[in-house]
């Protein structure tokens, strides 16, 4: 943490750190405490002068069958994106550890969806999907499916959670594959020794020696899930049809933007905070830990 | 590879090949459909090799754009994609790199909350404190300018804790000698720290520069005028646009053109690009 040999300068490190502190200062933290007051006053009709209402707006999205079903449905947005995303990189990633030949090409292949935005993934699921010319949905209809987006909730909720794991399984890949190169080798050679199939393998050494880089990711994908979708439901969706993709961060971007209700949307923004907060404390607990432990 | 097992090395190719075309699939649809004429492609299923309409489909979108988007031409939303990834890029790895600097290698006093303040950004995304950010920056007059593109996204809590680390490995002799030698700490910055950081500037270029083209609700935000619109924002048009007219080899055009620049990036740079990754993450 510390160095011994240091500079002597009065004023230099402040200089040095003004910008950074700046930008930090005036975008990021004035905006939150701002967030942070709002969410406990209240607009009048008009806009004109606001009271403070201490935890009302709290409460009233408490209470709100919208607010609450937008919640649910952020649950199952963000479990599904994040069950599937590393479920299918894991797969992958064993695969790829297990081929010698070609497995770098393979990393190739697999990365650039990394590099995609997320409203650009959407555009491509986007264009595999819709009724008329989406090559899926006109195998759907082959299949006896009559799949539509922009109609039926299910399936727009599906669109989404594909377009999102598409674009983040090729991080997890990376992760997972370096988790996997960095088991001992001799440690496997032993136990396929001593009897041990893949498949035992797997379950006694893999996966135990693999759950640092596991709950890592699974703190980034709910992240992920949680607040850098917005773009694809935005895109995509627009959080239709009626709520059925309306996930927390498109909503309070509508609520607050576009519906322009200042306490409910502050509010909002206030649980979102926490939530993030939370990941992040969790995340970097675990790195504490992962250090020390080596 | 532990024991010979045939079998499973063939299951392994053959899960990995399915994963490869289900992530080029969509990727593939998109570039052949924005080589079709529009006639070709108005109804499943549509052709999966190349058209003869490419290069009238691209010229068409860069300077024309998509008829019924209300975008206009698609070259100035490149340039100011350009601009915004570029001054994002540049900007976070700058600011981080003199932040780490004084962090590191100077003691003052409120040292320790410097760096928590610096800290706290990465709990502070965007999308928690939308309305008042957009008010500091209409306040400040930035609205519609490359300045409110770029500048409010330049703290970077992470870049800064990379180049923080990076210096701590650093041996503390050089910094010796060089105060030896009479060098004054920007000298030892200039001349040391920063071209030894080289490697670590690189990859977090590749991860920054694709972060920053790849903002969407910012530039959604404070962009209302069309000549400030980037690419990948004027997606939503688009898509928006499709539903009445369906234009789809140059919506397709425009999605190509939108993911090209950081594709390419992390293709060509894919070796700084997995460093930068596994190591901004530690």
């Amino acid at each position: 943490m510390h160095k011994r040999v240091t500079f002597d300068h009065k004023l230099l490190p402040y200089l040095l750190l003004a910008p950074q502190l700046a930008i930090t200062l005036v975008f990021f933290i004035w905006p939150a405490s701002q967030a942070l007051w709002q969410s406990v006053l209240q607009e009048d009709a008009f806009g004109l002068s606001s009271r403070f209402v201490g935890l009302d707006n709290f409460a009233r999205l408490a209470r709100s069958a919208e607010y609450l079903g937008s919640l649910r449905v952020t649950l199952v947005f963000s479990a599904a994106v994040t069950a599937f995303g590393m479920g299918i990189a894991l797969l992958l990633a064993m695969m790829a550890d297990h081929v010698i030949r070609g497995a770098t090409g393979y990393k190739t292949l697999l990365i650039w969806p990394y590099a995609v935005a997320p409203a650009i993934a959407g555009l491509l699921w986007f264009f595999m999907f819709h009724p008329t010319i989406g090559i899926v949905a006109w195998l759907l209809k082959g299949g006896g499916v009559l799949w539509n987006h922009h109609l039926n909730g299910t399936h727009a909720m599906v669109l989404i959670v594909i377009a999102a794991t598409w674009k983040q399984v090729s991080y997890n890949f990376l992760f997972f594959l370096a988790g996997l190169q960095a088991i001992p080798r001799s440690l496997i050679e032993a136990a396929a020794i001593d009897g041990a199939g893949p498949g035992k393998r797997f379950r006694t050494i893999i996966l135990p020696l693999l759950s640092p880089t596991t709950f890592f990711l699974l703190v980034v994908n709910l992240t992920y899930a949680f607040f850098d979708t917005f773009p694809i439901v935005h895109a995509v969706t627009e959080g239709g049809p009626g709520q059925a993709t309306m996930i927390l961060v498109y909503k309070v971007y509508k609520d607050g933007f576009v519906g322009l209700d200042l306490g409910g949307s502050a509010a909002q923004s206030v649980v979102l905070m926490a939530i993030v907060i939370l990941l992040t404390v969790v995340q970097f607990r675990f790195i504490e830990r992962r250090v020390q432990y080596g | 590879m532990v024991e010979n097992r045939p079998l499973l090395t063939f299951v392994a190719h053959l899960t990995l090949l399915l994963g490869v075309a289900i992530v080029a699939l969509p990727i593939w649809i998109v570039l052949v459909t924005s080589s079709q004429r529009l006639e070709d492609v108005i109804q499943a299923p549509i052709p999966m090799w190349f058209g003869d309409q490419l290069l009238q489909n691209y010229t068409d979108v860069l300077t024309a754009g998509v008829q019924g988007s209300f975008s206009g031409a698609v070259a100035p939303m490149l340039r100011n994609s350009l601009v915004m990834a570029l001054g994002i890029a540049i900007g976070k790895i700058a600011i981080s790199l003199l932040s780490a600097f004084a962090i590191v290698y100077f003691r003052f006093p409120l040292r320790m909350l410097c760096f928590w303040t610096i800290f706290l950004t990465l709990m502070l995304p965007v999308e928690v404190r939308i309305l008042p950010t957009y008010k500091v920056v209409a306040d400040l007059g930035m609205l519609n300018s490359y300045a409110g593109l770029t500048i409010p996204l330049i703290a970077s809590a992470t870049a800064t804790f990379l180049f923080r680390q990076f210096f701590l490995t650093v041996p503390d002799e050089l910094a010796e000698a060089a105060r030896v030698d009479g060098a004054g700490p920007l000298k030892f910055f200039w001349d040391i720290l920063l071209p030894l950081s080289r490697t670590n500037i690189a990859a977090l270029f590749v991860i920054l520069f694709i972060y920053g083209w790849n903002q969407y609700l910012w530039p959604l935000l404070i962009t209302t005028d069309a000549s400030m619109t980037t690419i990948v924002m004027s997606v939503q048009r688009m898509i928006e646009a499709a539903d009445d007219t369906p234009e789809w080899p140059r919506i397709a055009a425009v999605g190509v053109l939108a993911m090209l620049p950081p594709v390419v990036i992390i293709l060509t740079m894919q070796r700084w690009f997995v460093k930068g990754l596994i190591e901004t993450e530690k």
